[in-house]
């Protein structure tokens, strides 16, 4: 009969740094998360607005012109376009983090969600008519 | 009725003959509206009686027949026939130690099941003979979906975390805690927030939300557990900010 | 060998055994208890009752309602001081588990909600929306967790009993994930093992339900008990067999012919009720046994719909509404979606009755002992008998609890009653005996039959002959076919001779004790000369209680077929009546 030595089990490896490649949700979940290299990057360059504003009018005008060059708005467009993917796929699985019942329904997800795009929409709207 | 030729491609391990596991194709004639382990019980009544699996109710309720079909982790028993091409690839469940065929080793998944206090811990004392703890369905809606889990695996198996961070507590195990902790008869939070709310519990996770997707009850277990990581961090700043205040 | 010593252990972590060990750990923290299963607990086939667990707990119910439902529906055969006890115990059992948290459905107030179910005049049937057995499980498996006094042996294969001195006690058990044999001492056993369903092609029962814990009793000398009243189920798909609970018709679900007839009036169960309205114990809430009967005939009369898996007749459930269907048989609904790929808010679902549940079992006593000292057995795989010839639905659910309890209790007192010390000597030697036939399935080089095989001849001959009506000459045929079956099942040899999880030796053993109860199965009903609840023969269609008032006790022997006796049945308060399910009395 069988002994306890009969046994061994098979482990099978996971590559530590390919194993996003396995599964097309696990590539979109990748894409995801590489929107925060983004968002680092341009809250380093908001410190550097910071940072030439306190240096003078000068250096803020310096800055500026950085901005308008091609590199620049390419940048800026970019950050935009991740910004805005980040911001959807968060807005996305609110309602599974916040679920809100009331009595025996539970909101439905999508109007969580669309509440978020209307603020998203508003907030947007104030700030570029106040930049304006 | 109508039959397909299905190439069944099928990953076999056998720890006294084998190093490794390696692919043995069947030839099976599938009804269409069969589901995989159908084609599996075909092959072991009619071609290789050796193969093993684990089955039972055929009715996606048990929770036993967790598989990797064509690299996604489902339900023999729910995996559709026509949903699928002529080559079928049927592999253990990812992420578990393979013990023979298509049967793996589940201990650790038991293991943190048991881990998480996963009962009723009741806020008050109160003795049978006084009736049932009255729960209004308002109250039984706020937990219900977190009691629909079968404990089939899917989401260990899908959870690239687990698969990289072996001693994540996984999604299973955290959801039935949640499930206990909105339950409005339980008081039993703080027990199990030693487990659920450590390093390797609900921390662990980055809502990479591959076991919702997978789950075949739609548990919605990265739900949970978000909720618990937001339950979490409310008591954290509570406890910081307000000492004072009693849990 | 292996020597696993313990004071109480349980085959089978069903809702039974689960139950039974939860009992024990809570009376006695200092008893150790081994909880052995050949699946983990929650994949027990429990987790597939959908419909509810009775228990009087509303004001206008009472006890003796209960009683008498419960005797009228198992047609005289419960004993009813056994009965008495089961349904003094429901209520307590059912709020014990609602304080161990199982998720019960709720009226508005807060209160336990009840449905209505199948032979019951009020309703009484607890419910956790359409999948109540699962939450039952998984209520007292995670309650289970609590305490550390069980000791889990999961995926361990129960082989054979260890008798000694008279006693139970113990058993050899496979380990199936290395093919270790071990030997579990043990003062008390506790066998929870579960029916045996799979013996017949048509079921709603899983792959495990192959008898197994019947045959290590019936094996080691305890009868079985009243084999012969196997239940079909009125409402099973007809291509998988899965199970769509009774609660659509407690919900209000009807059940017609092909002519769009609710036939059932037909039957004695009529008059016809307002659709949507059911009324209790009438049409399609009449009881199991007769609701299956009537397919029958209307498939004889040619009234069935005639559909690519066979005949079957139409549920119908479209006027409950999307909302009622999503709320109380949200699981019914995803079950024919799936595996028929009809949705019961548009379209009647074409179903058949198919084998479900077996009444009979081990042989236990009001306190689920049996004439063995030392074995005792709880749940479907037991016979106390509460059932009698016909189940009511949704008492099986709270069987679980009540006997399981009681079993639990019978087993600590035997512990108590001063027992002598075991020879350990004779047991080890027994337990060697127990390996060697294992072995001898390894050692067969070829073989002249196939397991498959084997069991698909058993199935047929039980379809034919021990269906839902039955005659002798049919009876007799499956009699000698199962005789033979016996016979050659010591032509197999096994494909696999490995060691780690076999489970083509699993099947073999399986088929083993398939082939021993189905034979309990053909031969009690062959000898019961009468029609009584699920056992309904075409040569004699009347109730005799003049002869059959009386249970059937088959009693082992390996290689001939069960010698057969009888045991009066208990009746206390309810004399033999006529089971009146029309509606025209009052």
């Amino acid at each position: 009969m069988g002994e306890e030595m009969s046994r061994k089990p098979y482990v099978r490896e996971v590559s530590k740094t390919t194993w996003f490649l396995r599964q097309p949700r696990y590539q979109r979940y990748m894409a995801r998360e590489v929107t925060c290299i983004f968002i680092f990057a341009y809250t380093f360059l908001l410190i550097c607005a910071l940072g030439s504003l306190a240096n003078g009018p000068d250096a803020f005008q310096g800055f500026l012109n950085a901005l308008r060059s091609p590199l620049g708005v390419l940048f800026n467009l970019a950050v935009l376009v991740v910004t805005a993917y980040h911001s959807a796929t968060w807005f996305n699985v609110t309602p599974q983090a916040m679920p809100i019942q009331r009595g025996e329904e539970f909101v439905p997800g999508n109007v969580i969600v669309g509440a978020h795009y209307g603020a998203w929409a508003v907030v947007s709207l104030i700030i570029l008519i106040w930049g304006i | 009725m109508s039959e397909r030729q299905i190439q069944l491609e099928v990953l076999r391990y056998n720890p006294e003959t084998d190093s490794e596991p390696r692919f043995q194709t069947y030839t099976v004639p599938c009804l269409n509206e069969w589901v995989v382990l159908d084609a599996l019980n075909y092959v072991k009544e009619n071609l290789d009686p050796t193969l093993s699996y684990r089955w039972s109710c055929h009715m996606a309720v048990c929770g036993s027949c967790g598989m990797m079909i064509n690299g996604e982790p489902k339900l023999g028993c729910k995996a559709f026939i026509h949903e699928y091409g002529d080559s079928i690839r049927v592999e253990p469940l990812a992420h578990f130690p393979i013990e023979r065929d298509l049967v793996t080793v589940v201990e650790d998944f038991i293991a943190k099941l048991a881990s998480v206090k996963p009962f009723l811990i009741p806020k008050e004392d109160k003795p049978t003979s006084a009736g049932e703890f009255k729960q209004t369905p308002a109250e039984l809606m706020k937990f219900k979906q977190y009691t629909l889990c079968i404990n089939c695996m899917l989401c260990y198996a899908a959870c690239p975390q687990y698969g990289l961070v072996p001693e994540f507590v996984g999604p299973a195990a955290i959801a039935l805690a949640h499930r206990y902790n909105q339950d409005s008869r339980d008081g039993g939070r703080d027990q199990r927030q030693e487990v659920v709310a450590s390093d390797e519990g609900v921390w662990e996770c980055s809502f990479v939300g591959a076991c919702s997707e997978v789950c075949p009850k739609h548990v919605d277990p990265a739900g949970a557990l978000q909720q618990v990581k937001v339950a979490s961090t409310i008591d954290w700043y509570k406890e910081h900010l307000m000492p004072w205040v009693k849990k | 060998m292996e020597i696993i010593k313990t004071d109480v252990a349980i085959v089978g972590a069903g809702g039974a055994g689960l139950r039974a060990a939860i009992a024990l750990a809570e009376a006695d923290p200092k008893l150790r208890i081994a909880l052995i299963s050949k699946v983990y607990p929650m994949r027990s086939h429990t987790c597939a009752a959908e419909g509810g667990a009775a228990g009087v707990i509303k004001s206008d119910d009472s006890l003796d309602l209960h009683f008498n439902d419960t005797v009228g529906g198992g047609d005289w055969l419960c004993d009813q001081d056994a009965v008495e006890y089961f349904i003094n115990e429901a209520p307590k059992e059912l709020i014990q588990l609602e304080h161990w948290g199982c998720p019960w459905s709720r009226e508005p107030d807060g209160s336990v909600a009840v449905r209505p179910f199948g032979g019951m005049k009020i309703k009484r049937t607890w419910f956790a929306a359409d999948k109540s057995g699962f939450h039952i499980l998984h209520t007292l498996f995670q309650t289970s967790l609590k305490y550390p006094t069980i000791q889990r042996f999961d995926e361990y294969y129960a082989t054979d009993l260890l008798v000694d001195d008279g006693r139970c006690q113990g058993f050899t058990a496979l380990e199936i994930r290395s093919g270790q044999m071990k030997q579990f001492q043990a003062r008390a056993v506790i066998i929870a093992g579960g029916g045996g369903g799979r013996m017949f092609p048509f079921t709603t029962n899983g792959a495990i339900k192959t008898g197994d814990g019947m045959a290590l009793a019936y094996r080691a000398g305890a009868p079985l008990k009243d084999m012969e009243f196997v239940q079909y189920h009125p409402t099973g798909l007809p291509n998988t067999g899965i199970l769509l609970t009774e609660g659509c018709r407690g919900e209000g679900g009807i059940l017609v012919n092909k002519n769009g007839r609710r036939y059932l009036q037909d039957y004695g169960m009529g008059p016809e009720t307002p659709v949507g309205q059911p009324v209790l114990k009438t049409m399609e809430l009449g009881p199991r046994d007769r609701l299956s009967q009537a397919f029958w005939h209307e498939q004889k009369k040619g009234n069935t719909v005639s559909t690519k898996w066979g005949d079957c007749v139409l549920l119908d459930m479209r006027h409950l509404g999307e909302k009622k269907i999503n709320e109380r048989l949200p699981f019914v609904r995803d079950l024919s979606i799936s595996y028929l790929g009809m949705d019961p808010v548009k379209e009647p679902i074409p179903i058949r009755p198919v084998v479900h549940y077996m009444m009979g079992g081990i042989h236990t006593n009001i306190n689920a002992a049996t004439p063995l000292p030392g074995l005792f057995a709880a749940g479907e795989c037991a016979c106390v008998s509460i059932n009698g010839a016909n189940r009511l639905g949704s008492n099986s659910l709270t069987e679980l609890l009540v006997f399981g309890r009681r079993a639990a209790l019978s087993a600590i007192a035997h512990l108590q009653s001063g027992l002598p010390a075991g020879n350990d000597t004779a047991l080890t030697a027994k337990a060697k005996d127990s390996e060697d036939r294992i072995r001898a399935l390894f050692a067969k080089s070829q073989g002249t039959e196939s397991i498959a095989g084997l069991r698909k001849e058993m199935m047929h001959t039980m379809e034919e002959g021990a269906g839902i009506y039955r005659t002798g000459e049919e009876l007799a045929k499956t009699c000698d076919k199962i005789a033979e079956l016996r016979q050659r099942y010591a032509g197999i040899a096994l494909h696999d001779k490995t060691n780690v999880y076999n489970t083509d030796l699993l099947q073999a053993l399986e088929l083993g004790s398939m082939l021993d109860c189905a034979e309990a199965v053909a031969v009690g009903a062959r000898d019961r000369k009468e029609s009584r609840g699920a056992h309904q023969r075409l040569d004699f269609t009347a109730r005799d209680d003049q002869n059959f008032l009386k249970h059937t006790l088959a009693y082992y022997h390996p290689t001939e077929p069960p010698r057969v006796d009888y045991l009066d049945v208990v009746i206390t308060k309810s004399q033999p009546g006529v089971r009146d399910y029309s509606g025209a009395k009052k």
